[in-house]
């Protein structure tokens, strides 16, 4: 396999695991615009665990998973009291605390960025998103999928059946978290160089688009999406400098097309 | 005749506008009660007080002797006490399967629970359970379909379907009837009639007295949030305070 196809397929895992990150929260009604904050933390920490502490990169990278997740739920119960377009707005305000927090860490470079040396190849980014998919999937498959379905569906009716709307809400916020960390730890050992000014809020809409660009309805949506997002720029690579006006139009035509994303229920 | 359910002195006010003052009324195990009243009356407030939608100011909320008052709705469920609602409220995004399953969780409940497995289209105890009481009632044809796009008539019997998936003692059945055809309304009479033979009590909020009548053996009036008449339906359907409440005094009309 060339260089570049395997930088391609390895950032492909990477936003597939990223994409499922940011589906968890959505899968649940939450529009969550903080997944980058959570990318950072997972990318920040595991690098630390790896360079300061000689942590095994994979054990480093499922810190990066626990420290993430550990984060989204301490934030979980406070930001889970908003709705709507608040929940948004505050999620955006974590997107900023972190960042600028990290921004001032000089013990991680600050704005200078940080160089992460420990590596991972890409069998094992490949192997830690084929599990994160495997995992997504067979949640989804349990009561759980119907479960924060019905939440998000209607979240006074689902309290009435007999559901924590607030425990689906923190825990699909909490795994949510937890996966954007793995994401950005992969990406730390795998590209070895992080850089806090990327996880802006840019970042986590971009995101947001694989999401609903390949569908909410179905555990498979997000996977189509980060496939799309992914594929198609590099794909389109021969017409050059058209190559994202080419891109914007597909996505704008996809989205005119299937307006609830590509792949739905029914 | 034991008491399953019961609300003392309950009152709820929005702003200035008192719902329910100080009402009280109690359903015996196995008993079938109606609430009856015009527009307005607090029927549906009542439901949502019994179902933790909405917090009595003052009062208590009993289910089997316990205080249930402060309890929150996920947990009344899971002690047996389902309801349907007047405007529908099926998960639009769930098939009509998946809206029974999720009424399973009810008497199945915890994070254990929660994780087991709904199979990947394959047989399944959940998804077996829930299909054959779908069938049961006739409606197995619409088991993969959206519930968001099927008539209202079906809705409504997918929503008895589902609130009896929940296994409850005690079931709040909110304008069962209403909106319903001839044969639709008489198909629910007798799903409702082996409900209430299998030992659930029910307590049915209905403005088809013709149906009431049929089904229930006691009646509770409301007007303006008080209980104005209480007992059989022949007696309550003569009291002077009822036809009042329904059809204004002699002194209004003047």
């Amino acid at each position: 396999m060339s260089g570049y196809l395997e930088g391609v397929l390895a950032l492909l895992c990477i936003n597939t695991v990223l994409a499922y990150g940011a589906f968890l929260p959505m899968s649940a009604g939450q529009l969550n615009l903080g997944i980058a904050a959570f990318v950072a933390i997972g990318a920040y920490s595991s690098g630390y665990a790896s360079n300061a502490l000689g942590l095994n990169p994979i054990l480093a990278a499922l810190g990066g998973f626990a420290v993430a997740a550990s984060v989204g739920w301490l934030v979980a119960f406070p930001i889970l009291r908003t709705r709507g377009i608040y929940l948004a707005l505050a999620t955006f305000a974590l997107n900023q605390v972190v960042q600028g927090t990290i921004l001032n860490v000089d013990a991680v470079g600050g704005a200078a960025g940080y160089p992460v040396s420990a590596h991972v190849g890409f069998p094992v980014v490949a192997a830690f998103a084929i599990a994160v998919f495997a995992l997504v999937a067979a949640l989804f498959h349990t009561r759980f999928g119907i479960s924060v379905t019905a939440v998000k569906d209607d979240e006074r009716a689902a309290d009435v059946m007999g559901l924590s709307v607030r425990g689906m809400q923190s825990a699909a916020f909490t795994v949510g978290a937890g996966l954007a960390g793995l994401a950005g730890a992969l990406y730390a050992h795998y590209f070895n160089y992080i850089e806090v000014q990327n996880y802006g809020v840019l970042f986590s809409i971009y995101v947001m688009l694989y999401v609903l660009l390949g569908g909410t309805q179905t555990v498979y949506g997000p996977l189509l999406g980060a496939a799309l997002f992914n594929l198609l720029p590099e794909l389109l690579r021969g017409s050059a400098a058209w190559r994202y006006v080419i891109f914007a139009c597909l996505i704008i035509a996809i989205m005119s097309l299937r307006p609830q994303g590509v792949l739905v229920k029914r | 005749m034991k008491t399953s359910l019961e609300m003392r002195s309950v009152s709820l006010g929005f702003g200035g506008l008192k719902v329910l003052d100080a009402l009280s009324f109690a359903v015996g195990s196995g008993e079938r009660l109606a609430l009856i009243g015009p527009n307005g009356a607090g029927k549906t407030t009542v439901f949502n007080i019994l179902t933790g939608v909405y917090a009595p100011d003052a009062g208590q909320v009993l289910l089997d002797g316990a205080d249930i008052t402060r309890l929150a709705s996920r947990f009344r469920i899971r002690r047996g006490l389902a309801r349907t609602f007047q405007n529908i409220r099926l998960m639009p995004h769930l098939s009509v399967l998946e809206n029974v399953m999720v009424a399973q969780y009810a008497h199945t409940p915890g994070w254990l629970g929660m994780l087991q497995p709904v199979g990947f289209g394959r047989a399944n105890r959940w998804r077996a359970e829930a299909r054959a009481a779908l069938e049961a009632a006739g409606l197995g044809k619409y088991a993969a379909q959206l519930a968001g796009g099927l008539p209202y008539g079906v809705q409504k019997r997918i929503e008895l379907v589902r609130a009896l998936a929940a296994r409850p003692r005690v079931l709040l059945l909110d304008e069962p009837a209403a909106g319903l055809n001839p044969a639709e309304s008489e198909a629910l009479h007798e799903a409702l009639e082996a409900v209430a033979r299998s030992g659930v009590t029910l307590v049915v909020v209905e403005h088809d007295m013709h149906f009431v009548e049929r089904l229930c053996t006691r009646v509770v009036v409301l007007n303006f949030g008080c209980k104005i008449a209480e007992g059989a339906v022949a007696a309550v359907r003569g009291n002077p305070l009822v036809r009042e409440a329904y059809l204004g005094s002699e002194r209004d009309a003047a």
